[in-house]
């Protein structure tokens, strides 16, 4: 493990570890049956991402539940709550047709993690499939479905600039994977009747800050109910 | 039924005779009436409980205290609702829809397993329902692989299978416990004696109390009765209690040498009517959120049919 591929780990791990969280905080709430299914193996193709990338920046373990707050280094964007199923999708399509590009990317690359985003390219394939399906059938749905998706859109979209900011010790074509993120989004929101938002892509002074470990304030509250177990025990195996 | 007598006696022996041979029952056989609906009421039932029974568990997701355990939990709640989707494909064979049946344990009309309306308190309940639960579980559904309806025995084939693993799972997490700190055994411990009577509870009333048993009996869709397969789970639990380190909160077990099997004290049976009345720490817990989730989701079932039907796309 050389240091230079533990920075990029971490983040790609953390984005990979906190998406999953959030999307195990729908088992029970799902719209309908199969989407039980289908956002429970989403959440399990990024927890076994974030298991493969931290133990490689060290004990995953350790990793997840001893860090605060501010030694995270996941985009903003993974950490948005859920909200509707809408708002929900909205953040998998971002994330999703990000990391696509991202790892296809990284497959054909000599790096570290080559073999990772080998495996995990066939994964977020299907990842974004599944938002875009949803993402079609919301847009060009019922009104209500229609407003949902495009309030979701709007409102997460000032967190998609972050995901093309550069990070150290992982070489990428960053502008050109933004370009490419850009017209195929475009795309899909055509198809599927919607607007892309307009709007500046980072926010306030915090927004696109996450790679350094400034965060939005509903992550600390995610952490506390992921953390407080393994911390109330200090030193136990389980 | 408009079928006139003597045609419908000739049905039933064809039936009777089918049933009899150990054959399968197929969707497209006649049937009587009351098989069809004995049929319904149980597949329903049981994939309720599939679902419902996500709760308790998905109650510690966000919460396992190892990235590993994490993921066969979020695994494991993810099977239970691939167990409802086969079990109310089954039901549909006998002509019903998964939307009446949900609309039937929505408004109370259909039921699910009790055992669910017990609260998960500690991580340690994981444990103890894969281990209890889901052991039970299994007891109980291993004979319904045999059971005279084709697409039921079929659907509880694979199920089983998934069932098996999670009961290992959850005996796996409790011997972590129970070999850990002091803290963590306690934890253990405390489960297995909050999980154990719910469990055996689990395998429904006494014979002699029991409304329906006989018939399903006769027609093959049961195999053993309630404290056969009581006797059944108590006689595998107590080896694997010792096993783990920890003891079952009955002072009257005891191994019966002239019965060959491990004797056991009286089941609280007020305790289990009260629970299937409602009155059980989770119901209302349970099924409000159940109601919840299906109404937030309206909006997403009325999108993806406005969609299919623009767009001439059969999808769900
Ligand atoms: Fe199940
Ligand atoms: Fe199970």
């Amino acid at each position: 493990m050389t240091n230079l591929t533990r920075t990029p780990a971490l983040a790609l791990g953390d984005d990979a570890l906190i998406l999953s969280h959030r999307l195990g905080e729908w088992a029970g709430h799902a719209p309908v049956l199969e989407e039980e299914v289908a956002l429970a193996n989403i959440a399990l193709d990024l927890l076994g991402q974030a298991r493969i990338l931290l133990s490689l920046a060290g004990d995953e373990d350790e990793l997840a539940y001893l860090r605060e707050e501010r030694q995270f280094c996941n985009v903003q964007l993974v950490e948005q709550p859920n909200g509707d199923f809408a708002h929900t999708i909205a953040r998998q399509l971002y994330f999703s047709l990000y990391q696509q590009l991202l790892f296809d990317h990284l497959a054909t690359g000599g790096s570290e993690l080559a073999p990772l985003a080998a495996k995990a390219v066939k994964e977020t394939a299907y990842h974004r499939d599944h938002a875009e399906q949803w993402t079609l059938r919301l847009g060009d749905g019922t009104d209500e479905s229609h407003t949902r998706m495009q309030r979701g859109l709007d409102a997460l979209w000032r967190f998609t600039g972050e995901l093309f900011e550069p990070v150290d010790a992982l070489d990428a074509p960053w502008q050109t994977l933004r370009d490419e993120w850009t017209t195929r989004l475009t795309t899909v929101l055509e198809r599927a009747t919607l607007t892309v938002p307009q709007g500046p892509q980072h926010g306030a002074w915090t927004a696109g800050a996450g790679r350094q470990g400034l965060h939005t304030e509903p992550f600390g509250r995610m952490l506390a109910e992921m953390q407080h177990l393994h911390r109330s025990h200090p030193g136990a195996t389980w | 039924m408009t079928t006139i007598a003597p045609e419908e006696s000739a049905l039933e022996a064809v039936f009777d005779a089918t049933v009899a041979a150990d054959e399968r029952i197929e969707p497209r056989d006649w049937m009587p009436d009351a098989y069809r609906s004995t049929l319904i009421r149980q597949i329903a039932q049981h994939a309720h409980s599939e679902i419902i029974g996500m709760q308790p568990e998905a109650n510690w997701i966000t919460r396992a205290p190892s990235l590993r355990r994490k993921a066969i939990l979020m695994a494991k709640v993810q099977d239970e609702a691939g167990h409802g989707l086969y079990l109310y494909s089954s039901a549909e064979t006998l002509g019903t829809s998964r939307d009446e049946l949900l609309d039937k344990l929505h408004t109370g009309r259909q039921k699910y397993s009790s055992i669910f309306n017990y609260p998960t308190l500690t991580w340690a309940d994981v444990g103890a329902i894969g281990w209890l639960v889901d052991g039970a579980a299994i007891t109980n559904q291993v004979p319904l692989c045999r059971c005279s309806y084709g697409p039921y025995a079929r659907a509880m084939v694979r199920i089983c299978k998934e069932e098996s693993f999670h009961q290992r799972q959850g005996y796996e997490l409790l011997l972590a416990l129970s070999r850990g700190t002091e803290a963590q055994h306690a934890m253990a411990q405390d489960a297995v004696d909050r999980w154990w009577w719910p469990s055996l509870m689990m395998f429904g009333p006494p014979d002699d109390e029991s409304a329906h048993s006989a018939q399903s009996m006769a027609w093959k869709i049961k195999r053993h009765s309630n404290d056969e397969l009581r006797q059944r789970f108590v006689d595998i639990c107590v080896p694997q209690a010792e096993a783990l380190g920890l003891t079952l909160p009955d002072p009257d077990l005891s191994w019966n040498e002239e019965r060959g099997h491990y004797d056991f004290g009286p089941i609280d049976w007020t305790e289990f009517w009260e629970v299937l009345k409602g009155n059980g720490p989770c119901n209302a817990q349970r099924i409000t959120r159940r109601r919840r989730a299906h109404e937030d989701g309206a909006w997403v079932r009325e999108a993806a049919a406005a969609h299919a039907a623009k767009h001439g796309k059969a999808d769900r």
